[in-house]
């Protein structure tokens, strides 16, 4: 018993530890890199609008009033609205629930899915680290909208399908990242002592090589979030996934607004202001986080 | 003033205001004398899947290849309404008393591009290959042309269709602009040759296709009609993107786009453009259909089924879909402005045609409630194609809405929509109708029991509707078909309402001024072989 | 050395057969065919079901697939594509004019990306955290948010309202007109450029700090001042290596990937050829062109690995 405690402590010590004190680290983190900081406000912003849509945007987003098709932003309408007479910013403030669910599940599942791949291919090595690295090779040199299609048209077309659609391409890129990283640590001599001390697969994997992927996990989550929310945006301006009359940025950005883009910009401006901004804050937040976190690590 | 210098004068100054009000028009539709010479350039929103005509359904084989053929028939370039039958290689015909054999005189010296004389056998052969095909051989028309016994070649230049009954629809059936008149020697040693080849009699000869890009074809100029056609050649441009299009014309790399445009294209060509830009207009041989699927409880009660028609206010929608979409006319189940069609005071009578809205959505919510249906709730399939299916889905899932039922829309890609039509899967779902001509037999035919057509995707049996479907095709006065016709979309859209009509589409084509001889008609399958245009400096 | 680079070379051949099965196993799990596609996705006005079946034939889909899988393996093997099936025409045909243009577009977009992620990517690094670092890594996040196909809708729009001008619709090659191509292909690629230098910039800019932070970059910096020239460019040198490989491997992907970018500007590239082989359920067709899209990338991620394995042996396993 004490033996193993010996080992326990031994192994602990040399393994190296995620900093202790969250809300010391957020105030660091503001004051060095400000640029997150806004990031990160940006991001807080726009959940909290996804989670007040009800109370705070001025009209029901289904709503047609075909006396007003077309309208210029005004007093009204404060940034117009669209060929159906529907006011553009209810939209926009409603679209932004659709785009972070979907954001939020593809990024999470496919950055966990992609972690544990990796971990697990690292880990065990061997064949098993061959066949999956073939499989993720296989499913990256896929174009993702390809992917993208062939899912949705297998699955039908709708919500769920989507982030499905969206989360799959993710998953083998995580994986990969996550794997080199692994495999750094895997080497580390205490692993090998944990090993030799008897500790059992799980223990070691959550233990010690769970923490230190922590980092590129974050920063890649981060990523894929962006990413999702653009995939997101693209397939539906292609017209899979979220339907009319559902509000969704990109849904917003195809068919009538381009086509009267030249008699009602506001249609095509807000809409990709609104995507860009939130891209724009996850990146500038995650940007930043894998400069604190580890200035060595490359990204995709 | 005698009577007689008054008289005289009279007659001269209506004379004199005849003259000019007839030169005012004719300037309007043909600047002086045709030109000769120039090359047409039009956008095409997509390419021909393979170039046979008696295989394909799409429009994009139309603009591109009708140049190259000529049919037996085809209708009059020059009516507005695209009925009337004219001929193209028949140069005359005849038809027996009692309505069953059609003769069609030949115009002689008509040669094939290769320089091969066009005959009788020919024409034969081409209607073999769409009524009788061999094994193998895909002919989509095949079914339009039941009632043909037989085609003969009497002699060189005669042909005669023999039927197995009379119907007043023949001539219309014949002119239809699909029915290239292909080279019989040809065809009895390769009956697929024609599907990627171009061998035909028309005003244009083949150049090139380049894939994705464009087509070219250039002047005949052994066109057995002679002096025709005016232009040097013409351009198609493979364009998939609608504003793409506009842009082509607005820049002037094009000179019209023969589908058409939305209102919103039109006035910004106007505005760029102003008198460089002529506009036609016309109500569109296409619609689209909501089917509701009797197969599925609770669209099997006809309550329901008239709740959702009577919901939508349509001539609202028209009013504001119009502007945004290529939909217009409120429309039963012919063409306003056409022969048949049902005149607008008769239809307010039937349901979801009343002028009082307020009153329809009333009782519209009776229905549901009697039907024990008051909070609906279903799935609305669509078809994966923007225009103009998504406004008009917008619009009455809307509409719906407004009598308590809540709808969710599901849209299918274009390939596979059918499918998922086929194995009725769906609660309620859009479907749609385009012709060539607007004539009742083609228009009603879809409308009658699934187990005589397949493309009722209603999922019913009325063997009242197919009675009267029967009646109108074998009437014999226009004023008696007229009454079947009324009385097949009463029972259709009021008492059964098995099938809802949305709007009626609106054609909307804006082209260059310089762009002379060409007659906008119901249909865009119509007038397309590009024999009586040409272009002014 | 060699047995590294036949090593990797093999491997690719399991992938892209993992990737041809792939294709071609989800193509036929997705519902329809091309002979529905064709046939009967208008109204079907009752077809015999004798007609279709044999037009299937006609088109070997009656066949087992694995006996579909051979023939088609078969084909490639003799570097024969086979013919489209919703034209008949050979792919080759079919793929050759979208294959130029999708190039080209992908080409200059690299070109432009590269000429300007570099030099930023090294400024930023050099002056990090200063408020020259602050701005290239928003101009750079920027071009990762904004949708390509947004700005190219925004592009259309300045060049509608404000010069009445829009670009040219029908692709002409560059040999046969090269102000014409130019006026129609510069868009699209600085549409993509953009986004395609943020990450490019980004990479530089990472790279770029770790290697100033070798001790061997300190010592010399600790020396002098003009040495820090000569330190740039040997910097320089280790850091692109990686930068090179995030080039190469976003201009693998821009081959296929450009869809809605296309549509925007209505460019008949492959990405459109794509989406349209998709729903014609035209599998030939997409076969050939995920196929070509995969070799691409999987052939650079080769020229990669080997570049990476001779410049540092150590990665030789």
């Amino acid at each position: 018993m004490a033996s193993t405690l010996q080992a326990d402590a031994v192994v602990d010590l040399a393994a190296p530890r995620p900093h202790g004190g969250w809300i010391a680290a957020s105030v660091d983190f503001s004051r060095r890199r400000p640029l997150g900081a806004i990031g990160a406000v940006i991001v807080v912003i726009m959940i909290a609008v996804a989670l007040t849509a009800r109370l705070i945007a001025p009209y029901d987003p289904l709503a047609i009033d075909f006396g007003a098709m077309l309208a210029a932003p005004s007093a009204t309408h404060w940034l117009g609205t669209d060929a159906f007479g529907r006011d553009v910013l209810s939209r926009i403030i409603y679209g932004s629930e659709t785009a972070l669910v979907v954001g939020f599940t593809a990024a999470f599942v496919g950055a966990t899915a992609g972690a544990v791949l990796g971990v697990g291919s690292a880990y065990f090595g061997g064949k098993i680290d061959l066949v999956v690295q073939r499989i993720m090779d296989i499913f990256i040199s896929f174009p993702l909208i390809i992917l993208a299609l062939a899912m949705v048209a297998i699955l039908g077309n709708n919500l769920p399908n989507l982030i499905t659609a969206i989360t799959i391409p993710m998953i083998p890129r995580c994986a990969l990242v996550i794997r080199s990283s692994a495999l750094s640590v895997r080497e580390m001599p205490y692993v090998d002592a944990a090993r030799a001390a008897g500790f059992s697969h799980s223990r070691i994997i959550l233990r010690h090589m769970l923490p230190n992927v922590m980092a590129p996990y974050l920063i890649l989550l981060t990523a894929f979030l962006g990413q999702a929310i653009l995939l997101e945006a693209s397939l539906s301006f292609l017209g899979l996934g979220v339907q009319e009359p559902t509000p969704a940025w990109g849904l917003m950005l195809s068919g009538a607004a381009v086509e009267f883009a030249e008699k009602a910009p506001w249609m095509a401006i807000f809409p990709g202001i609104a995507i860009s901004l939130a891209v724009f804050a996850f990146n500038l937040f995650g940007d930043s986080l894998r400069d604190a976190l580890d200035p060595k690590l490359r990204s995709l | 003033m005698s009577n007689n210098l008054l008289k005289k004068l009279t007659v001269g100054i209506f004379a004199t205001a005849v003259c000019a009000l007839g030169t005012m028009t004719g300037s309007a539709l043909a600047q002086g004398q045709p030109r000769s010479g120039g090359e047409l350039v039009f956008p095409v929103p997509s390419e021909p899947p393979s170039y046979d005509g008696h295989k394909e359904e799409t429009f994009g084989l139309i603009h591109p290849i009708a140049p190259h053929y000529n049919g037996l028939m085809r209708f009059d370039p020059t009516d507005p309404t695209g009925t009337k039958p004219a001929g193209d290689l028949a140069e005359s015909w005849t038809v027996s008393k009692d309505g069953l054999v059609y003769t069609f005189k030949l115009h002689k010296g008509v040669k094939f591009h290769d320089g091969s004389e066009m005959t009788a056998k020919d024409v034969k052969a081409s209607y073999d290959h769409i009524i009788f095909p061999p094994a193998g051989v895909f002919s989509t028309r095949k079914g339009q042309y039941e009632v043909v016994e037989a085609v003969d070649a009497v002699d060189p230049y005669t042909v005669r269709f023999r039927l197995k009954w009379a119907t007043v629809s023949f001539l219309a059936s014949i002119a239809s602009p699909w029915n290239f008149i292909y080279k019989a020697d040809i065809l009895a040693k390769d009956p697929h040759w024609y599907e990627t080849n171009i061998m035909g009699t028309g005003p244009f000869v083949f150049v090139e296709h380049v894939k994705g890009s464009h087509w070219v074809g250039k002047k005949n100029p052994n066109y057995w009609v002679k002096g025709k056609p005016y232009l040097d050649g013409y351009r198609a441009l493979f364009i998939r993107s609608s504003s793409a299009q506009v842009a082509a014309v607005r820049g002037e790399r094009a000179h019209i786009q023969f589908r058409g445009f939305t209102p919103a294209d039109r006035d910004t060509l106007k505005a760029a453009l102003g008198d460089k830009i002529t506009v036609q207009e016309s109500s569109w041989d296409c619609v689209l259909l909501v089917a509701p699927n009797q197969k599925k409880k609770p669209f099997d009660d006809k309550r329901v089924r008239r709740a959702l028609s009577l919901a939508l206010d349509r001539y609202e929608g028209s009013k504001a879909l119009s502007k945004i979409a290529i939909v217009k006319e409120v429309a039963g189940v012919q063409v306003p402005g056409t022969p048949y069609a049902t005149p607008p005071a008769e239809l307010e009578k039937l349901a979801g045609y009343w002028k009082d809205s307020n009153a329809s959505r009333a009782e519209a919510r009776k229905l549901l409630k009697e039907a024990g249906v008051e909070k609906l709730t279903f799935t609305f399939t669509n078809r994966g194609v923007p225009m103009p299916y998504e406004p008009l889905a917008v619009w009455m899932i809307d509409q719906w809405r407004q009598i308590g039922a809540t709808v969710k829309q599901e849209v299918v890609e274009a390939a596979a929509y059918y499918a998922t039509l086929r194995k009725g899967e769906f609660d309620v779902a859009m479907d749609f109708q385009c012709g060539y001509t607007v004539e009742p037999d083609l228009d009603l035919y879809k409308f009658t029991s699934r187990s005589r057509n397949p493309s009722n995707y209603g999922f019913y049996e009325d063997k009242v509707l197919d009675d009267l479907y029967q009646k109108q095709s074998r009437a014999t006065s226009v004023e008696e078909r007229k009454n079947f016709v009324r009385q097949f979309e009463k029972r259709l859209l009021d008492e059964e309402a098995h099938y809802l009509m949305t709007l009626q589409w609106h054609r909307t084509i804006p082209h260059s001024s310089k762009l002379h001889g060409w007659q906008v008609t119901p249909s865009h399958y119509l007038n397309n072989q590009l024999d009586t245009v040409w272009l002014s400096q | 050395m060699w047995q590294f680079i036949l090593k990797r070379f093999l491997l690719m051949i399991p992938t892209l057969l993992g990737v041809a099965a792939v294709i071609f196993l989800l193509l036929r799990i997705i519902p329809g065919d091309v002979v529905e596609a064709k046939y009967m996705s208008g109204e079907g006005q009752g077809q015999s079901a004798v007609v279709i079946a044999a037009e299937r034939a006609k088109l070997g889909l009656d066949k087992p697939v694995w006996h579909q899988f051979g023939i088609w393996v078969w084909g490639l093997l003799h570097l024969d594509l086979g013919v489209s099936m919703w034209t008949g025409s050979p792919i080759t045909e079919e793929i050759e004019l979208r294959f130029a243009l999708s190039l080209q577009v992908a080409l200059m977009a690299t070109v432009f990306a590269t000429l300007l992620a570099l030099p930023l990517g090294v400024i930023a690094a050099l002056k990090q955290d200063t408020w020259v670092d602050y701005a290239v890594r928003v101009f750079s996040i920027a071009g990762l948010a904004m949708p390509s196909f947004w700005l190219g809708i925004l592009m259309i729009l300045f060049f509608l309202i404000l010069f009445q001008w829009v670009p040219p619709m029908v692709y002409t090659p560059f040999w046969v007109d090269p102000w014409q191509n130019m006026l129609q292909l510069i868009w699209p690629a600085l549409a993509v450029g953009y986004r395609y230098s943020a990450v490019a910039t980004r990479m530089t800019r990472s790279s770029m700090l770790e290697v100033l932070r070798e001790d061997y970059i300190r010592t010399a910096y600790a020396k002098g001042l003009w040495l820090k020239l000569i330190l740039v460019r040997h910097a320089l040198k280790n850091a692109m290596l990686p930068v090179i490989t995030v080039i190469g491997l976003e201009f693998a992907f821009l081959l296929g990937g450009l869809v809605v970018t296309e549509q925007v500007f209505n460019l008949n590239g492959l990405g459109l050829l794509f989406v349209q082989a998709i729903a014609r359920r035209d599998y030939t067709l997409t076969q050939s062109l995920v196929l070509l899209v995969a070799s691409a990338f999987i052939f650079v991620n080769f020229v990669m690995d080997v570049m990476y394995a001779w410049i540092d042996p150590r990665i030789r396993y």
